[in-house]
């Protein structure tokens, strides 16, 4: 890779954490502390919204995340024609 | 000997001779495969290694009680959130650079990106926040052998330590990695099948994440009727600020614990370590988002025969884990009958321990005995499979980071394997020891082993890679702010050591976040004045960034760029140099 080209894959998976971290702050921190009480005014699953996100929500939503990074990383790694994975050198 | 008794021994036997089996079938003759099983664990076996190493006998055991007992329903959130929240952060920003840095220990990265002296200091949290670690795990599965089979702690300690000795010892990594994953599956079946069974009694679905929904209201009416919180209701055990802070902390904490991230070292390519951070997340979470359901089913079946019964008409499981003292009784207003109202726990009529929740669910269901010896099983697997990837961290510090790095460089592949193997013998001792004689403050600090991690490796390991101009002196600076504040700030409030009141009511399970921003502020700050990393380290940041080849990354990994090529004038020598 050229260095434009090195510049633009790491701008694209900057971009791509930045928007996932966003979510995985917004629905733990958010949704299951700081609006807690507001969610909470609605009934999920026979629990409160607020209390959910805290204790399944949250969780589902991490794991939610780590596939869709997975999957995007994937992607871009093949537009940029990175397949040597399994030839990388490993220490000493 | 009861059928109970002898299921868990038949469970026991056969589990511990599946370890012994499998370790013997992976031992391993070069370091590589001592420290990380020579790079080649596929994503799906390394995600449930790192599982059930990150699962330990406290969540196994106690956290569903932890949830549904002392932090009363919404409050244990905080570590259902932190303890898993950590997985993202750890996928995203640390795990895939790492792998491509190529190095056997979190100390190895830390040491060859920054310098020497912030090597010792990584190499010392590694092995403090380690051993912390490891006696509890020893301690749990002392506590599991007295309970369930009526043997003494020590002996159960020791049973543990030989178990621990032969398939660590002997496999390393390699070793490890496959005992842990025949020890997740033990331990996540051993879980599942008393929470399903006990979601279909009371609520007639299958699955507990559904059916805790169908109790949740009668659960915070029996709570109201008794005087206690509303389960679901926020911030009735703390407030707002602790709980973000302490989910922050724990979640932080989590992305940097050695033992958590040495194991993406282990996967065969930066691909395959994002792969193992989503099957470990996976795995995790099949537990983590039944403990909760099944510490409500439990508080729920509590309140719901216990309050009001009299003293000598308790049902049978109630009674048995009196007699262990898991549950305790006092009756102080003296009519003879078990009253709730106005609390529960120590001062109060009933004090109920956190374990019972996950321990006594099987007879609660009322399971028949071979589904109590699986449990049994299944809380040894959580406890040994993380006691063995803290010894591993311990032995591969002192091996490579300080025997290999400092000591003698010189040293043969063979020496350097019996020096590691020496290191984890002398570990497993200590473990032991510590795990019998427990020292009081343990409990204490192994909560604030995050805070600790979260304080020290965090920002250093996220800067090292997302910022190429973060100095050796910054590194090393903002680690030891971190530590010393965190450390300072947590023998301060303690009530076991000074007691203070605190900044703002920050607890000190909390304060690890704070830790972690004067770390991170203090990292920058040093950085602007000191040296900058040679232009050849910024390029290797720079290349550690892209899946792929790397002529300059592998170079490194082998050990043939030279120290001062990479660190400049300014690095202080090596001695091997």
């Amino acid at each position: 890779m050229d260095a434009a080209r090195r510049q633009e894959y790491w701008r694209r998976n900057v971009r791509i954490m930045a928007v996932l971290l966003t979510i995985w702050a917004l629905v733990s921190f958010g949704a299951g502390i700081i609006f807690v009480e507001q969610l909470n005014a609605v009934n999920f699953m026979g629990v409160p919204l607020g209390f959910w996100f805290a204790q399944q929500g949250s969780i589902l939503t991490f794991l939610a995340l780590i596939a869709v990074y997975v999957w995007r990383m994937d992607a871009l790694d093949k537009e940029f024609g990175i397949t040597e994975y399994e030839e990388e050198v490993h220490h000493s | 000997m009861n059928s109970v008794q002898l299921w868990t021994l038949v469970f026991v036997v056969i589990t511990f001779g599946v370890y012994i089996y499998i370790a013997y079938a992976s031992r391993v003759k070069d370091t590589a495969g001592f420290y990380i099983a020579g790079g080649g664990i596929p994503a799906p076996a390394n995600g449930a290694a790192i599982a059930a190493d990150w699962m330990s006998a406290a969540s196994f055991i106690s956290m569903a009680g932890i949830i549904a007992l002392s932090t009363n329903g919404y409050a244990g959130s905080v570590y259902l959130m932190g303890w898993t929240g950590g997985y993202v952060l750890l996928a995203m920003l640390l795990a895939p650079y790492l792998r491509k840095f190529g190095k056997y220990t979190v100390p190895d990265f830390v040491g060859d990106r920054y310098s020497e002296t912030a090597r010792l200091i990584a190499v010392v949290a590694a092995i403090v926040v380690s051993f912390v670690y490891v006696a509890g795990q020893m301690a749990g599965v002392g506590v599991v052998f007295q309970r369930f089979l009526g043997v003494n702690t020590t002996l159960g300690v020791v049973i543990g330590m030989v178990i621990v000795f032969f398939y660590a010892v002997l496999g390393g990594m390699k070793g490890i990695t496959w005992t842990q994953v025949a020890q997740y599956i033990v331990l996540i079946v051993a879980y599942l099948i008393p929470a399903v069974a006990i979601s279909q009694q009371l609520t007639g679905i299958p699955l507990p994440q559904v059916g805790f929904g169908q109790i949740m209201d009668e659960l915070n009416a029996l709570q109201a009727e008794f005087g206690l919180a509303e389960y679901t209701s926020p911030f009735t055990q703390m407030n707002m600020l602790n709980m973000i802070l302490m989910t922050a902390t724990l979640m932080f904490g989590t992305a940097g614990l050695p033992h958590v991230i040495v194991r993406f070292y282990t996967a065969r390519s930066v691909r395959a370590a994002r792969f193992s951070a989503l099957w470990a997340l996976f795995f995790i979470s099949l537990l983590y988002t039944t403990a909760p359901a099944v510490g409500a089913f439990s508080k729920y079946n509590i309140l719901n025969q216990i309050p009001g019964t009299a003293l000598d008409e308790v049902p049978a499981w109630f009674r048995s884990w009196q007699d262990v003292g898991l549950i305790n009784v006092n009756d102080l207003n003296g009519n003879g009958v078990i009253d709730v109202a106005g609390g529960l726990g120590e001062g109060f009529e009933l004090a109920i321990n956190n374990d019972i929740v996950v321990l006594a669910t099987p007879e609660i269901a009322g399971l028949p005995a071979p589904i109590i010896g699986l449990v049994a099983a299944g809380g040894l697997a959580a406890a040994l499979s993380t006691a063995s990837g803290l010894l591993l961290v311990i032995s591969s510090s002192v091996a490579n980071d300080v025997y290999f790095k400092r000591i003698n460089p010189a040293a043969t592949e063979a020496r350097q394997l019996l020096v590691g193997r020496m290191a984890m013998g002398v570990a497993i001792v200590i473990a032991g020891y510590l795990g019998i004689n427990p020292p009081g403050f343990v409990a204490q600090v192994v909560a604030l082993a995050f805070g600790l991690g979260a304080a020290s490796f965090f920002p250093i390991l996220f800067l090292g890679i997302f910022w190429k101009k973060a100095t050796a002196m910054g590194a090393a600076a903002g680690m030891a702010a971190g530590l010393i504040s965190t450390l300072a700030y947590q023998i301060w409030t303690l009530p076991v050591y000074l007691g203070g009141e605190g900044i703002f009511g920050i607890s000190a399970a909390s304060f690890g976040a704070v830790g972690m921003l004067i770390n991170f502020a203090v990292t920058i700050i040093v950085s602007q004045f000191t040296p900058k990393p040679t232009e050849l380290m910024q390029k290797l940041v720079e290349d550690v960034r892209y899946p792929g080849r790397s002529e300059l990354v592998a170079a490194h990994a082998s050990g043939a760029i030279d120290d001062e090529l990479l660190h400049g004038d300014h690095h202080p020598r090596d001695e091997h140099h």
